[in-house]
């Protein structure tokens, strides 16, 4: 039984091509989204976005993004400096100052007070009156609290999602795969959870959780699990009466190793794609609970608190902290959503005929 | 074709090609037929048959244009003087259905799930003839007692689903027929059918041809029912025409090589050889090869059928095997699936389960296996395999079992993980079960495997879709050989494949089992099949063992007249004789 085999009865077959090692299913998928162009260009920003992320976390943009830079709602640069503001000047009372030395307890402090103030130095500080993207009421630049709320908003969706997600495959898998009790039970979980509004069980979840990074994301992983277990259960219903399953359950393989071994890495496309749906639903999500007050900390800014300052200041005309939060979640969540649709057709060519 | 008159469908030089998407700006094109000329004469069955691939269905598709986007025609279609090809696409809706009809192989997924039968064969009445709603039910009904379903006005309230398979094809047929076409177009049409179905498919199809002297494409892989239904034969490969002539020509003299392959390939019922001739044998002009045997790893000292006196292997009584069925919110029902069997399989030897679909044959099978979930349904009987009972042994013992008894399922598609090279593949089950010392020595184990199933070694590193069937069931094989198993299951293993490539896995098995004494159950729907390769056999019928004995016993008098009925209802191809 160990000597190699140096001939069959029957002649060889050859195959098609003689390549040593053929491409995975990750390669080919890269190959046909390479080729789609408008998933490459939302792939680049998406991939700008991390790095400035990156950047931001390890403090080498927006690290001072709490001191006061300029004067208070300075403007875009773009649009000048403010109007200074003219203050009517108080009328000097006229006729000689009246001499109160003689009664006043303090009079003989006043000229060593003056000393000791003289050896005070004041340096007035020099704020700036504009700035590329305006400052916000106290001064802040908004572009480093826009960057530093890209890095606390895109963090919280990924850990969120990421959390979902491992929350979902896993029921999901359990559920799919076993069935019977497993399974009823976890269906009236699943039925449970999305019976309550999304927005209600968020709201609930966020009382009890407190603020804080962590807890946002904690409770957006909780609530937004269930779309993924759904998917995820129904695939592996699917492929768990498959042959080849059956096949791994005929040469002894474990239950483990059919689940995560087997079939998983046949759905982790299908799970790439709902987890990177996630991500934008639950950045979105977070801007909501932020907006709400019931987000990040105060210590913290996010897209969602920038927007929810920006609201008293839209009054007063001061329009641009609203602007750059916008933009800035426009444009990821945009580029985003367009390399999920790439990545989905990439990783699922059978979707849109391409093969 | 040499009565003087303009054949009903003429095809000339027919290309189909697909795109399938550009490269570098070239658009990459697939040449699925290349230059295909037949006629189809009025009043008469050509039949075109090919392996899969051999570009038949492209051309019988070509005809009515219903190809996908991407395909690309050229040469000349002329039907009825007409040119299909420059047909504007009206005029062809208008022909579709009217003129030329068409039934394919699925019926299942041909008829709307949620429309009735008689919607379904009232829609053409209306749309083509114009009858009135009144008319439509009363030719509805009469077409369905014409293709002989029972109780036609009950069926016509049916569901597409309340209907069995062949009763289906007769519902396609029936809308086919609906407006009297000239050409009926069959694709493949008893291929999803059981023989005995398939049978009387065949006879409602020569009959309704003659009634109408309508004329039909007949498509098919299957050289025995084209023999049986044919005028004329095309026979196709690769997208070309090989042979064409009266049927009577080509089974009783073939000219092309390709041609006597196929006719020769095919196990048949009547005789029984040790080995079957494969294609290359036929293209090369070759002698059937005897198993010529160098030093392999699996050398046993007797090359030779084992007697049927060897070592009991598996000594089943009484299997039993039912299943849950839910009925309302709370209730179960059992259906029982296998209602007792009882048999012995010894070393070196194949018993064969035979059955139609549904006798609980497959269920068998998965039940010796232990491969049903475990809430699944009540199992019963005893299966004494090396002294222990595998239906009673708890679930984590069955892992050493699992090494010796090993299972080749029907579709090489689905029966390999696509997610694994063909080295992972054949390395997990040495990995799990312990075989060879280092990661290394278990590689070497599977190329040398490899080799065994006649693959090439650079296979190792490919995914299953780069295989064909016929490899990609190989690579099954060598999976299960990597255990050393004592007792194959074979559900249904070379069902899916091609003619040419059944016979060489067929071959593959025969000596491996030569070789390595396995004992082997082997399932299948196809009594030639079982022929070739079983000793013993099980007739199986809705869970009852129907007849088990002798293999040449079964096929020379069988008793029962279940049997007798499968035996008569196999395609015997074209036999001197028959009018064709």
């Amino acid at each position: 039984m160990s000597e190699p085999a140096t001939s069959a009865v029957l002649p060889p077959m050859t195959g098609a091509a003689r390549e040593a090692r053929s491409e995975g299913v990750w390669l080919a998928a890269w190959r046909r989204l390479r080729r789609d162009r408008v998933g490459m260009v939302s792939l680049a920003i998406v991939l700008l976005f991390v790095l400035l992320i990156g950047l931001a976390a390890t403090g080498l943009v927006a690290r001072d993004w709490q001191t006061e830079v300029a004067v208070p709602s300075a403007p875009p640069t773009l649009l000048g400096p403010a109007p200074a503001v003219v203050r009517a000047e108080i009328a000097a009372p006229a006729g000689p100052p009246v001499d109160i030395s003689a009664v006043d307890p303090l009079a003989p402090y006043y000229k060593q007070w003056a000393e000791r103030a003289a050896q005070y130095k004041t340096v007035a500080v020099q704020r700036a009156e504009t700035l590329t993207f305006g400052a916000d009421r106290l001064g802040r630049d908004v572009l480093a609290k826009a960057l530093k709320g890209t890095q606390t908003s895109v963090f919280v969706g990924l850990l969120a999602a990421l959390v979902a997600t491992v929350i979902g495959t896993l029921l999901g898998a359990l559920g799919g795969f076993f069935g019977g009790k497993v399974g009823d039970f976890l269906e009236w979980l699943y039925s449970v959870f999305t019976s309550i509004p999304d927005i209600l069980l968020i709201l609930s979840f966020a009382v009890i959780f407190g603020r804080g990074i962590g807890s946002v994301a904690i409770i957006l992983a909780l609530v937004g699990w269930t779309g993924i277990y759904r998917q995820v259960r129904a695939e592996f219903i699917k492929h768990s009466t498959r042959d080849y399953v059956r096949a791994a359950e005929a040469i002894g393989a474990s239950t483990t190793s059919r689940m995560f071994r087997h079939i998983l890495p046949n759905v982790s496309h299908v799970i790439l794609v709902r987890t990177s749906l996630l991500v934008v639903g639950f950045i979105k999500f977070e801007v909501i609970l932020s907006y709400l007050g019931l987000g990040v900390g105060v210590d913290d800014v996010s897209w969602g608190t920038m927007l929810a300052e920006a609201q008293s200041e839209l009054i007063l005309g001061y329009w641009w902290q609203l602007a750059a939060a916008t933009l800035f979640m426009a444009v990821f969540v945009t580029a985003f959503s367009l390399m999920t649709d790439a990545l989905r057709d990439a990783l699922d060519p059978k979707l849109r005929g391409l093969e | 074709m040499s009565d003087g008159r303009s054949p009903l469908l003429s095809i000339a030089d027919l290309r189909v090609a697909f795109r399938m998407g550009t490269d570098e700006g070239v658009v990459r094109r697939i040449e699925a037929v290349r230059g295909v000329s037949f006629d189809v004469p009025e009043n008469t069955t050509v039949a075109l048959v090919g392996e899969s691939g051999s570009g038949k269905s492209v051309t019988a598709m070509a005809i009515v244009n219903l190809l996908p986007d991407n395909a690309e025609r050229s040469g000349r279609i002329v039907f009825q003087g007409r040119d299909m090809l420059a047909a504007s696409r009206a005029d062809l809706q208008s022909l579709r259905g009217r003129e030329i009809a068409c039934i394919f192989q699925d019926p299942m997924s041909s008829l709307n799930p949620v429309f009735t039968v008689g919607q379904q064969i009232r829609e053409p009445l209306v749309k083509h003839l114009g009858l009135g709603r009144r008319a439509a039910a009363a030719r509805a009904e009469a077409l369905l007692a014409e293709v002989g379903m029972p109780e036609p006005k009950r069926r016509l309230e049916a569901y597409p689903h309340q209907l069995s398979g062949g009763q289906q094809q007769r519902v396609m047929i029936a809308m086919a027929l609906a407006c009297e076409p000239r050409l009926l177009i069959a694709d493949e049409p008893t291929t999803a059918l059981d023989v005995t179905i398939q049978r009387q498919i065949l006879e409602l199809l020569a009959g309704l041809k003659d009634r109408h002297r309508m004329s039909m494409l007949f498509i098919s892989h299957d050289l025995g029912v084209v023999g049986e239904i044919a005028d004329h034969v095309v026979v196709m490969r690769q997208g070309t025409v090989r042979e064409r002539g009266p049927v009577a020509q080509i089974f009783a003299r073939p000219k092309d090589a390709y041609t006597r392959a196929l006719l020769a390939c095919r196990p048949s019922l009547a005789e029984r050889p040790t080995r079957l001739r494969v294609l290359d044998d036929h293209l090369a002009d070759r002698p059937t090869p005897m198993a010529t045997r160098i030093a392999t790893p699996f050398a046993t000292p007797a090359l030779r059928r084992a007697g049927p006196d060897g070592r009991v292997v598996v000594e089943a009584t009484d299997v039993r095997k039912s299943f849950w069925i839910r009925r309302g919110v709370f209730g179960r029902e059992e259906f029982r699936a296998v209602k007792g069997a009882t048999f012995t399989l010894r070393a070196g030897r194949t018993l064969g389960i035979v059955g139609e679909s549904g006798s609980g044959k497959t269920t068998l099978g998965l039940t010796l296996l232990r491969l049903h979930e475990a809430g699944s349904g009540p199992v019963g009987g005893r299966v004494i395999f090396d002294g222990q009972d595998l239906l009673a042994l708890p679930r984590a013992a069955l892992l050493p079992i699992r090494k010796r008894i090993q299972v080749v399922f029907q579709n090489p598609y689905a029966s390999l993980n696509p997610r694994f090279t063909v080295s992972q593949t054949l390395v997990e089950p040495m990995t799990i079960h312990g075989i060879g010392a280092s990661a290394s020595e278990r590689q070497e184990r599977a190329r040398a495997l490899l080799a065994r199933v006649g693959l090439e070694a650079d296979a190792m590193h490919r995914y299953p879709h780069e295989f064909s069937g016929g490899q990609r069931q190989r690579v099954a094989i060598a999976r299960c050989l990597a255990l050393d198993p004592e007792v194959l299951v074979l559900d249904e293993a070379v069902s899916a494949l091609d003619v040419s490539v059944q016979a060489q896995v067929l071959n593959l098995l025969k000596d491996l089992q030569d070789e390595l004494g396995l004992a082997y159950i082997f399932i299948s729907h196809d009594l030639a099949v079982v022929r070739f390769m079983a000793d013993e056999v099980i007739v199986m019928k809705d869970g009852d063992v129907v007849e088990q004995a002798d293999v040449e016993q079964i096929l020379q008098q069988p008793r029962q007249a279940y049997t007798r009925r499968l035996l008569e209802a196999v395609p015997r191809g074209h036999r001197a004789g028959d009018a064709p």
